[in-house]
């Protein structure tokens, strides 16, 4: 089934009974040439890819739950490419592309929105910071404009420029940042995968992994034991406990990530607005609703659920950057795990194991990622070769200290991101 | 959240600054697995945990805390100094 506005129009007029499901639910084959396990966001991106760009498609993505049950689909969707570091900025400047050919590449509409990204600073020094990070990402050759006071009160007047403590002296604006309707890209990524011969099973959850001399051979699973010639794990924020089964001990840490959003509002917000200083963003969901978080709660956690600290603090960022958002009521308030690395930088690489492949340390900023985590990961399984634009996320460099990736320059340290 | 601190009694978690995982410190003199394991590579247990945390804004005493990371419940603290292993 193919998405056209005709197709819609013809539905729309006869009951809507004309949809069929988005992928197939099939049983678990005995064998696999690949088994992803995760199928999250970048587990389906990766399956889509290896089937699109590789050929291969004798894959399987084993899920514990369902399909996009897990951070995929409660993250705030934030895309964008506006990161620093050489390893990094190559790696979501690829990713940025592959969103903006997403729609075409897979029929189907993730309401991909580039409404820009304001970064706000607050002091002289800051805005040296953020000059030097939009020239980085100009060399990368993607867009970047600093904006003096006035300028980022032409696109949001409604801020309190004259804070007594984090006045407003200017803004990075990242023109194509924006988000998207997170549910629809696990949907897009899994009836691409689905209809190329990638079997997606659900509730299946992985419990061990089979190894023999060093080679991996399978998975165990809650529905029986599925031989494997090569096996990825694309778990996020279980990915210490899946790749313990293999032995393994990762340099992560499970964190929980809050986030929020109020009733439905005429639009208001046009853009993504990010408060650093407060540790606060912020945009409006189609829908209407004000989508906004801020940091981690900052200890280790699986709970999927927060502490009233973190809400607080959340919402006093809130009032001091725009004293309207206290009219709007909050709806509700949700957690994820974060798989967070000592260097904040995710891992996309082999492992001691031969066939073992991980992605995994997406920490707070994964969603963007999708696409070029998928794309760069079906290429390191494929033909056991790193992707250039993902080359630096090598598990062995917090071992070597060759290639830390601190984007934020706060030090290689597990709580300091 | 709340934690019992041995010293002040039991204190909001505000007061806290957490540290991560209580480790031995390693005694190797050179690089190796053992500092690589101490700073970066982690159990990240789904369950009971063990992990330092800071008194910052109480008496600024370094605590070993015992808690369940599913369910957030804080089973006991101790003073860093002298916790067993
Ligand atoms: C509140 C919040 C806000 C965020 N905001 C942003 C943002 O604005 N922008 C951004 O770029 N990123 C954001 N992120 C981060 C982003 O959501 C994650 O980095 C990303 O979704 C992780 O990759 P994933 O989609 O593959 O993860 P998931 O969707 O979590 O996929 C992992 C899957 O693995 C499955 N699994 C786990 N164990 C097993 C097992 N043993 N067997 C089988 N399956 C298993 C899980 O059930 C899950 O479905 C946010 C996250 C949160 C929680
Ligand atoms: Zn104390």
């Amino acid at each position: 089934m193919r998405f056209s506005a005709l197709k819609v129009l013809k539905e729309g007029l006869t009951g809507n009974k004309g949809w069929t499901p988005h992928w197939r639910d099939p049983e678990p084959k005995p064998e696999y040439d690949i088994v992803i396990i995760g199928g999250g966001g970048h587990g389906l991106a990766t399956a889509f890819y290896l089937a699109k760009e590789h050929g291969l498609t004798n894959v399987a993505v084993l899920e514990k739950g369902y399909l996009g049950g897990g951070n995929v689909g409660r993250n705030t969707t934030i895309v964008r490419a506006n990161y620093f570091l050489p390893g990094n900025s190559e790696f979501y400047s690829h990713s940025l592309k592959l969103w903006e050919g997403m729609e075409d590449e897979l029929n189907y509409n993730v309401m991909h929105s580039q409404r820009g990204l304001i970064n706000l600073f607050h002091s002289d020094g800051q805005r040296d910071a953020f000059a030097r990070r939009g020239n980085a990402m100009i060399n990368q050759g993607d867009d970047a404009v600093l904006l003096d006071r006035e300028g980022v009160r032409k696109h949001l007047p409604y801020l309190d420029f004259d804070n007594g403590r984090f006045p407003i002296y200017g803004g990075l604006y990242h023109p194509r940042g924006g988000t998207a309707r997170h549910d629809a890209v696990a949907w897009g990524y899994a009836r691409g995968a689905s209809d190329r011969g990638v079997d997606l099973i659900q509730n299946c959850e992985v419990t061990g992994i089979d190894i023999e001399g060093g080679k991996v051979r399978g998975v165990q699973t809650s529905r029986g034991a599925i031989r494997a010639k090569k096996v990825g794990i694309v778990v996020a924020g279980r990915s210490g406990q899946v790749a313990a089964m293999a032995g393994m001990r990762l340099p992560i840490e499970s964190h929980v990530l809050q986030a929020f959003v109020t009733e439905g509002l005429k639009p208001v917000i046009d853009h993504v607005i990010s408060f650093g200083m407060g540790h606060f963003y912020i945009s409006q969901s189609d829908k209407g609703g004000l989508v906004f978080g801020g940091d981690l709660d900052f200890y280790a956690s699986y709970a999927a659920r927060g502490n009233l600290p973190m809400v607080e603090h959340v919402m006093e960022a809130g009032m001091t950057l725009m004293p309207m958002i206290g009219r709007a009521r909050v709806l509700r308030s949700w957690g994820g795990i974060m798989d967070m690395t000592a260097d904040g930088s995710p891992i996309i690489d082999k492992t001691g194991v031969d066939g073992l492949y991980i992605d995994c340390g997406w920490c707070y900023g994964g969603f963007k990622a999708v696409p070029g985590s998928g794309f760069s990961f079906a290429h390191l399984i494929a033909q056991d070769r790193h992707h250039a634009p993902a080359a630096g996320f090598r598990l062995d460099r917090f071992r070597t200290g060759h290639g830390l990736l601190d984007e934020e320059g706060t030090g290689s340290q597990h709580n300091l991101h | 959240m709340r934690i019992p601190c041995p010293i002040c009694g039991t204190r909001d978690r505000r007061e806290f600054t957490y540290v991560g995982a209580a480790l031995p410190r390693p005694s190797d003199e050179e690089w190796g697995a053992g500092w690589d394991d101490y700073l970066h590579n982690r159990e990240n247990p789904a369950g009971e945990t063990r992990d330092l945390w800071q008194h910052e804004a109480g008496c600024g005493a370094w605590l070993v805390v015992t808690r369940n990371t599913v369910s957030h419940a804080v089973l006991g603290a101790e003073l860093a100094r002298g916790a067993t292993a």
